[in-house]
């Protein structure tokens, strides 16, 4: 029960890095279809805006609006290699915490389904600043909205209603599993399970089957309960202009706040 | 990875983004490559006020690059502008026939925002859009760190002792 291992760090890029790394191709043939707040947020956007997509995967996101310029970030390599066809945008291998653009020079930023692998509190409230940051700052402060815009995703501890089936009350951090198929193995028969009619020929002791063998991952997630998300947003610096809830995740949309 | 991407990319040492000289990064042993893309008039027109000029100048010149202009191009110079009112006295000399001929398209044509880029447009946008960093590295001005560019992919991770 009790966790021995200090969260941080270290253990995201043993339970959220490198699992990524490792599953990266599976996980991108199961992620295609935009999430419809997402898309409509991409959608509305002018040409010629410019945006950063903060932990982009396999870059779904920057498949959406292609008249706009996005740079999406990813820890995963693998990922990003996976990512990076996805014209115009652009797609580098980064860390959400050590992002390497100016400050405060997009005109938007989404971060879908990432912030939730930050495993310690100020960590996570570490990667939504770190996303504000990336934002244009408001023309003046009593129109906070006039600076650029967040848009952030996290998986919700309530629901209910899904396969995994948390809810309220339940524990927050929690191990989850990714099976992977595939990764054919050569596996070798030997003769003895064949027919007794099957003559076997010298040298022909052992025939070759590929079988499929199941690997399971298991990744940390941080799961948000209600209010969370807005909560870390407020106590990085932002203010949220809309949130919500929609198909087991929590989301938000922020810009900066201006300063007092 | 396109140019324009340096436009938005600097160190990811938090302690060199104070410092001005973080910015651009300078492509080191680059390997460019020249990809297609379709121009888009509209997105080149907003993007244009977000672009650093002087730096993007900078990289073009240490790219060994055509160099850009000493100031930035106005909106009004990415295209070609459009006929204004078209000149009634020779339309009306012209035979009734030659009207209904695809050379001479309707008035009304001209009222749809059609706009041609200009050869300014098409030169930007082959920088910027077009020109690619396949192989190399990125240098920090400030630092000194180098981030590699492999398949066209820069890599900003950091080594533990620099985050």
């Amino acid at each position: 029960m009790a966790e021995l291992e200090v969260r941080g760090e270290e253990y995201e890029a043993q339970h959220v890095h490198s699992v990524y790394e490792e599953i990266a191709s599976h996980f991108s043939s199961t992620r295609y279809k935009p999430w419809p707040i997402v898309e409509h947020f991409l959608k509305g956007l002018p040409d010629g805006a410019v945006g950063a997509d903060v932990g982009c995967g396999n870059g779904k996101y920057l498949a959406v609006n292609s008249k706009v310029f996005i740079v999406g970030s990813d820890r995963s390599t693998n990922l990003v290699q996976i990512a990076k066809s996805h014209e115009p945008h652009t797609a580098i291998v980064a860390d959400n915490l050590s992002l390497p653009h100016p400050l405060h020079s997009f005109d938007f930023a989404i971060s879908i389904a990432v912030v939730h692998h930050l495993s310690t509190p100020a960590r996570r409230v570490e990667a939504v600043k770190a996303i504000l940051d990336l934002l244009l700052r408001p023309k003046s402060n009593d129109q906070p909205q006039s600076g650029g815009r967040a848009l952030i995703y996290v998986w919700a501890l309530e629901q209910k209603d899904s396969r995994r089936g948390w809810d309220e009350g339940h524990e927050q951090d929690v191990m989850v599993p990714w099976v992977l198929k595939g990764g054919e193995k050569v596996k070798k028969e030997k003769g003895k399970k064949r027919r007794k009619d099957d003559v076997p020929k010298p040298n022909e002791e052992e025939r070759v089957v590929p079988v499929q063998e199941e690997k399971t991952f298991l990744r940390y997630y941080h799961l948000y309960k209600r209010g969370e998300l807005e909560h870390d947003i407020e106590e990085a610096g932002g203010l949220v202009v809309e949130s919500g809830y929609e198909k087991d995740n929590w989301w938000a949309t922020a810009v900066l706040r201006g300063k007092e | 990875m396109k140019l324009l991407t340096l436009n938005f990319l600097t160190c990811a040492i938090k302690t060199c983004k104070s410092s001005p000289a973080s910015f651009p990064l300078h492509p080191r042993d680059a390997e460019l490559e020249v990809v297609e893309a379709d121009l888009n008039l509209a997105f080149l027109k907003n993007i244009l006020p977000r672009l650093m000029w002087d730096e993007l100048r900078v990289i073009a010149s240490e790219l060994g690059l055509p160099a850009l202009p000493e100031t930035p191009p106005s909106k009004a110079d990415l295209s070609i502008p459009s006929p204004t009112a078209p000149a009634p006295a020779t339309t009306l000399q012209l035979d009734p026939e030659a009207i209904d001929a695809p050379e001479n398209p309707p008035v009304v044509e001209s009222d749809v925002e059609e706009e041609t880029p200009s050869q300014t447009a098409v030169d930007l946008h082959r920088i910027l859009l077009e020109t690619c960093i396949t192989e190399g590295k990125l240098v920090c001005g400030n630092c000194g760190h180098e981030y590699a560019v492999k398949e066209g992919v820069a890599n900003f991770l950091l080594p533990g002792h620099l985050v």
